[in-house]
């Protein structure tokens, strides 16, 4: 049986992972190579590493630390950050990505994700959406709009729409990151990752907000979704406690839900 | 010396860290002269299978590694797309393969999550030297909306379950192809690896 995945997402800056909350406010965590080992060590399912500064400084993602993370990583790793053309993902894939995660920039040009489908296979292309409760409204037909470049502009976009278009276009995986429950540890927004989950046949991501096993267990059931982006509850130091993953995992498996055993 | 196949379309590279990490000689090939340096290949990709093609056949090498793997007979391991283009031919894009394994490449069912991203168990149909040290039920790495299923039902060596039992492992003389991502399966994943580094068939 498929299981569902914890996926750990860096958010790095010059080559150290750092935590926001609500897209802004990143304080530093670690460098991000000894944070993969680590949590490669402590058996994650997954790594999303995010390049958050590329795409608003109209720069290239930085290769050199992709990768030095790659190689401690020994599961999927997806990186994402300032990627423009199907040339800017060769040479991710070349630094040791297997999948190739798209923001801002598909929104700019959703051609990207047709060619980098094209190119590589579907399997290979994330979309990855910032989303934000606006209310319903002419054009907002979820009450869900589409937000790029760290939440900082408004799209016009409806989430679902959207997501519906990236699946048309290639994306073999879509990430459902709330704006509003971006490192608030209150819990995922089920309502819009359930939503996107009906609306697509492609696996989904939550992500925004995990901060209890409880939260995770109810992106991965109520919320529809198949993989869930945990960073806060493992390593935020606004956080009293973090957890690991060994932890995590028991307390998923305690509630049903279906994981990667932990090998002793 | 394991030569790792790098073209275009394929993940070459983080086959060669996990190999880094097992302290297992090997290189980057991306030429006919380089391919017949080594004793033994890994086909490694992420690709779409007519990309894949394309990619090997314009860099000159489906003839330099028919060469090597039926001609020479020297141990082949194909990951991930790797597997699905050893067959005959291939839904996706509904292409040609390379013909070495009889049978044919066939996408999931519509009322299936496509693509199946994620880790699932493989369950052994037998034994083989390259899974010696891979649990029965273990769990690998998948990212794949297409799956193979070989005319010979011999040529299965591990099975996995998504909507249908899948050929998740393929082994067929001196070859061996995983549709999973061995260098991306963690722990178990780099079993399969070190199995293949000192296989001989």
């Amino acid at each position: 049986m498929l299981t569902k995945r914890l996926i750990a997402c860096f958010d790095v800056v010059h080559g150290r992972v750092t935590k926001a909350q609500q897209f802004q406010d990143n304080i530093d965590v670690a460098p991000a190579e000894e944070l993969a080992r680590r949590l490669y060590d402590d058996q994650i399912d997954e790594i999303v590493f995010y390049d958050i500064t590329a795409s608003a400084q109209k720069r290239k993602i930085d290769l050199e630390t992709v990768r030095r993370v790659a190689h401690h990583v020994f599961v999927p790793f997806t990186v994402g950050g300032g990627i423009r053309t199907v040339d800017d993902m060769f040479e991710v894939l070349k630094a040791g990505a297997e999948k190739i995660s798209v923001d801002s920039m598909a929104v700019r040009d959703p051609d990207i994700i047709r060619a980098g489908a094209e190119a590589f296979g579907r399997q290979c292309i994330v979309l990855s959406t910032q989303v934000k409760r606006v209310g319903v409204r002419a054009g907002i037909p979820s009450g869900y709009e589409v937000f790029v470049d760290g939440a900082r502009e408004a799209t016009g976009l409806d989430a679902l729409d959207w997501v519906r278009r990236g699946e048309d276009l290639g994306a073999g995986e879509i990430v459902v990151n709330s704006i509003d429950c971006d490192g608030t540890a209150a819990g995922y927004d089920l309502e819009i990752t359930r939503a996107v989950a009906d609306a697509v046949n492609v696996p989904i991501i939550a992500s925004g907000g995990a901060g209890t096993v409880d939260h995770i267990a109810d992106g991965l059931t109520r919320g529809g979704a198949q993989g869930a982006i945990i960073s806060s509850i493992l390593y935020s130091p606004r956080l009293d406690r973090n957890v690991g993953v060994r932890e995590l995992k028991d307390g998923l498996a305690a509630r049903n839900v279906l994981m990667r055993p932990y090998l002793p | 010396m394991i030569g790792v196949i790098d073209y275009r379309a394929g993940n070459a590279p983080s086959v060669g860290y996990a190999l880094e990490r097992l302290g297992i000689e090997h290189r980057l090939v991306a030429t006919g002269v380089e391919l017949d340096e080594c004793d033994r290949l890994i086909l490694p990709g992420v690709g779409a299978a007519r990309a894949t093609l394309a990619s090997l056949g314009g860099a000159g090498l489906i003839e330099s590694l028919s060469e090597r793997v039926h001609g020479d007979g020297i141990p082949f391991l194909g990951i991930c797309i790797g597997l699905q283009v050893l067959f005959e031919h291939s839904a996706e894009g509904d292409v040609a393969g390379l013909g070495w394994i009889p049978g044919s490449v066939r996408r999931f069912a519509d009322d299936l999550r496509v693509p199946q991203i994620g880790w699932n168990s493989v369950g052994l149909r037998r034994s083989h030297p390259v899974t010696a040290d891979f649990p029965d039920g273990g769990y690998a790495y998948f990212v794949n909306s297409y799956y193979a299923v070989p005319a010979d039902s011999r040529d299965v060596l591990g099975e996995t379950g998504y909507g249908i039992d899948f050929c998740s492992i393929v082994a067929h003389a001196n070859i061996v192809a995983t549709q999973f991502h061995a260098e991306k399966s963690g722990e178990l994943g780099l079993r399969i690896l070190s199995g293949f580094a000192t296989w001989a068939p």
